[in-house]
C-alpha cells in the first residue's frame, strides 16, 4: 500500500526532510542580475580558471555542493546521497564534479526540471529513512549549452525575441531528516507533455503545457489552492511561456496571477541585460530556489512555495529529426514550520 | 556612382535574407546555403549576369556572388574542356576563397579562443 | 485521445502560442541588413577598384577581393568582433562572404578544445560544409547540362 500517496501524482511526506541549507554559485551576468545579492559567489570569468567551458561548469557545481555542505555545518562523507544531472551530453559537469567529491551518486536527467526532480527524489529518500542527509544539486552553463544546442559563441547570427538564455549558474540544498530549515511537505511529478511544439527557440510555449498539468494535478490531488501558496514558481517558462501558463491555468478555474512568477524572469532584468525572454537551464530555477526563494524563507518573508521547475526534453538528434519538443515540470511543496 | 549602385544592390539582397530568416522557419545556415544555390542557378539561366554588371561587386560579394562564380567557371570550363572542364571549372573559380577560408579559419583558431556573451 | 482530438489540439495550441509569441521587429533588423550588407559591398567594391587600377584581369581581381574580405571576415571573427556585429545586422553581415569566412571560423574556433584534427579540422566545416556542398555539386551540374545543351 502505498500510504504516503494523495491522488494521482502527489506524494504527501510523514516526516517532511528539512532543507537545513543551500549554495549558489552564478556566472558574471546573472551576478548583474536583479537577484545578484542573493548568490553566495559571482564568477568574474565563467572559465572559472579551467580549459572548457564543460570543465567549469563541472567545477562550479563541485564548489557549490561544498559550499552547501559547509554552510550546513556537515561533512562531505556525512552526505549518503548526491542527487544531480545537468544539460550536457550523458551529464559530464556532474559526473565528473561527482568523482572528485566521492558521495555516492545517483545521475538524473529531466533537462531544466532537475532541481525539483532531484528534490523530489532526495525528498522520498529521506521519508522513506534511506539516508538521513543528502545533497541536490544541478548546473547550467550558457557557453556550454550553447555549443551543444545551437551555434558556436562566435557565429554572427541573431537570437529570436522568443529565445531565452541559458543561466550559468549552480544551485546545491542539503537535505536532512532533521534539523533546522523550511521542509519539503509534497511533491507531485509530472508527465511528459508535447503539445507539438517544435521552435527550439520558443521552449517556454513548449514547456508551458507541462507546468500547466502539474501544477493543475497537484491542486487536484491536494486541495490546495493558488491562496495556499505565498509563491507559486515556474523553473523557465521565461515571459512567453508564463504568459501562456498563467492564462491556460485561468482557464482551468485557478486564479493564480497575484502569487504566480517565473525562476526565468526573476534571474534577469530582460529589457537592461537582452535576455530576450528570459533566463532558462537547470541553474536558473536552482539558482533562483537555493539563492532567493531559500534566503527569502529563512527570513520568513515567503512561508509557503510551490516550485515547479520545468525541463524541455528534446535533444540535438531529435530536433534535427523534425521531432517536437517534450515538456515536463514537477512540483515541489516547500513551506516554514509554524 | 558604381559605390552606390554595390551599396544598393548588396544591401538589397541582405535584406532578402533577413526576411527570410525573420519571416521563415529557415536558419542563417540555411539561407547561406540556399543563396549560393541560387547564385549558381540564377548564374546558369542568366539572370545573375545582369545584377553584377550593375552592381558590380554589391552581387559579387554577397554569397550568390560565390554561386555566380562557381557557375560562370563551370560553364566556362564546360566549354573549354568538355566534360572534365563541367566538373573543374567551378571548384576552381571557388577555389580561392575556399582555400583561403580554410587557412584563415584554422590560425583564427589557433590564435583565439571563443569568448563568453553577456 | 483520438489522433484527430491530438492534432486539433496541437494545431490549436500552436495558432495560441503564434499569436502570444512576439513578431521580429521587421523594420529594424531590414535597416540594419540593408545598412550594413551594404557598406561591405562598398568595401568589396573599393578593393575591386583598387586592383583593377593594377591592371589585374577580372578573374584575378575577383579572387583577389575574396580572398581579403575572406581574411577581414575571419580575422574579426578572432577578435570578438563579428558576432556583435552580427547580432545588430543580421543577414547584413551573413550573407556577404565575410559571413561565410564567419561560420567557418566561429565553430574552428568553437571546438579546438577537442583537438585539431577531430576539433578544428572537422568542425570548421559544420555551417561551410553544406554551402560547399550545394555551390559545388550544383555548379557541376550546371556544367554538365551546359554540355547537354550546347551538343
Amino acid at each position: 500500500m502505498a500510504i504516503k500517496k494523495l491522488g494521482k501524482q502527489t506524494v504527501q511526506f510523514k516526516n517532511p526532510p528539512t532543507i537545513i541549507s543551500t549554495a549558489t554559485i552564478v556566472g558574471p551576468k546573472e551576478g548583474e542580475g536583479p537577484l545578484r545579492s542573493y548568490f553566495d559567489r559571482i564568477l568574474t570569468d565563467d572559465l572559472y580558471g579551467e580549459n572548457s567551458w564543460e570543465l567549469a561548469e563541472s567545477k562550479m557545481l563541485r564548489e557549490t555542493v561544498k559550499a552547501a555542505i559547509e554552510k550546513g555545518d556537515k561533512k562531505i562523507s556525512d552526505m549518503e546521497y548526491m542527487l544531480a544531472g545537468d544539460l550536457l551530453n550523458q551529464l559530464m559537469s556532474t559526473s565528473f564534479a561527482a568523482r572528485d567529491l566521492g558521495i555516492p551518486f545517483l545521475g538524473i536527467y529531466g533537462a531544466c526540471s532537475n532541481m525539483a526532480e532531484s528534490l523530489s527524489l532526495g525528498s522520498m529518500l529521506i521519508d522513506g529513512e534511506y539516508a538521513d542527509y543528502l545533497v541536490a544539486v544541478t548546473s547550467s552553463h550558457y557557453s556550454s549549452a550553447e555549443r551543444q544546442y545551437r551555434f558556436p559563441l562566435e557565429l554572427g547570427n541573431q537570437r529570436s525575441l522568443s529565445a531565452q538564455w541559458t543561466v550559468t549558474g549552480s544551485g546545491a540544498a542539503i537535505l536532512a531528516s532533521k534539523g533546522k530549515g523550511p521542509k519539503i511537505t509534497h511533491i507531485t511529478t509530472g508527465k511528459v507533455i508535447d503539445l507539438g511544439i517544435k521552435d527550439v527557440n520558443n521552449m517556454g510555449a513548449a514547456m508551458a503545457p507541462a507546468a500547466v498539468d502539474t501544477i493543475v494535478t497537484h491542486f487536484k490531488d491536494t486541495g490546495f489552492k493558488p491562496e495556499d501558496y505565498d509563491l507559486i514558481v515556474t523553473g523557465d517558462l521565461a515571459s512567453v511561456g508564463k504568459e501562456i501558463a498563467q492564462d491556460m491555468i485561468g482557464d482551468v478555474g485557478y486564479d493564480m496571477s497575484k502569487v504566480y512568477n517565473d525562476c526565468g524572469l526573476l534571474i534577469f532584468d530582460n529589457e537592461k541585460q537582452d535576455t530576450h525572454a528570459g533566463g532558462s537551464g537547470c541553474g536558473c530555477s536552482a539558482t533562483v530556489f537555493c539563492g532567493y526563494i531559500y534566503k527569502e524563507m529563512k527570513k520568513r518573508n515567503l512561508n509557503k512555495v510551490l516550485l515547479v521547475s520545468t525541463g524541455a526534453l528534446l535533444s540535438t538528434t531529435s530536433s534535427q529529426q523534425g521531432q517536437s519538443i517534450p515538456g515536463i515540470a514537477h512540483a515541489v511543496r516547500i513551506v516554514n514550520d509554524v | 556612382m558604381e559605390y552606390i549602385r554595390a551599396f544598393v544592390v548588396g544591401g538589397v539582397i541582405c535584406i532578402i535574407g533577413q526576411l527570410l530568416i525573420d519571416g521563415t522557419k529557415l536558419t542563417s545556415a540555411h539561407v547561406l546555403v540556399l543563396f549560393v544555390t541560387l547564385g549558381v542557378v540564377l548564374t546558369a539561366i542568366g539572370v545573375y549576369e545582369p545584377i553584377v554588371k550593375y552592381g558590380g561587386a554589391g552581387a559579387t560579394v554577397p554569397l550568390p556572388g560565390f554561386g555566380y562564380a562557381l557557375a560562370k567557371g563551370a560553364i566556362k570550363g564546360a566549354k573549354e574542356g568538355g566534360i572534365l572542364g563541367a566538373f573543374t571549372g567551378g571548384v576552381e573559380s571557388g577555389a580561392g576563397g575556399v582555400a583561403a577560408a580554410v587557412v584563415f579559419g584554422y590560425l583564427m583558431a589557433v590564435i583565439f579562443n571563443p569568448k563568453t556573451k553577456n | 485521445m483520438s489522433k484527430r482530438e491530438k492534432l486539433r489540439k496541437e494545431r490549436d495550441y500552436d495558432a495560441y502560442v503564434k499569436q502570444k509569441t512576439p513578431k521580429p521587429t521587421y523594420l529594424k533588423n531590414v535597416i540594419w541588413a540593408f545598412c550594413v550588407g551594404g557598406l561591405i559591398c562598398v568595401l568589396g567594391q573599393f578593393i575591386t577598384n583598387v586592383f583593377e587600377n593594377m591592371n589585374m584581369s577580372e578573374k584575378d581581381v575577383s579572387t583577389a577581393r575574396t580572398i581579403i574580405l575572406i581574411f577581414l571576415g575571419a580575422f574579426f571573427t578572432g577578435i570578438g568582433v563579428y558576432d556583435k556585429l552580427g547580432k545588430r545586422a543580421g543577414a547584413g553581415s551573413i550573407v556577404p562572404i565575410t559571413g561565410f569566412a564567419n561560420s567557418i571560423v566561429a565553430p574552428a574556433m568553437e571546438f579546438k578544445r577537442e583537438g585539431y584534427i577531430f576539433g578544428i579540422g572537422a568542425k570548421m566545416f559544420i555551417l561551410a560544409g553544406p554551402v560547399l556542398v550545394y555551390g559545388f555539386g550544383s555548379s557541376v551540374l550546371v556544367g554538365l547540362i551546359y554540355l547537354l545543351i550546347n551538343k
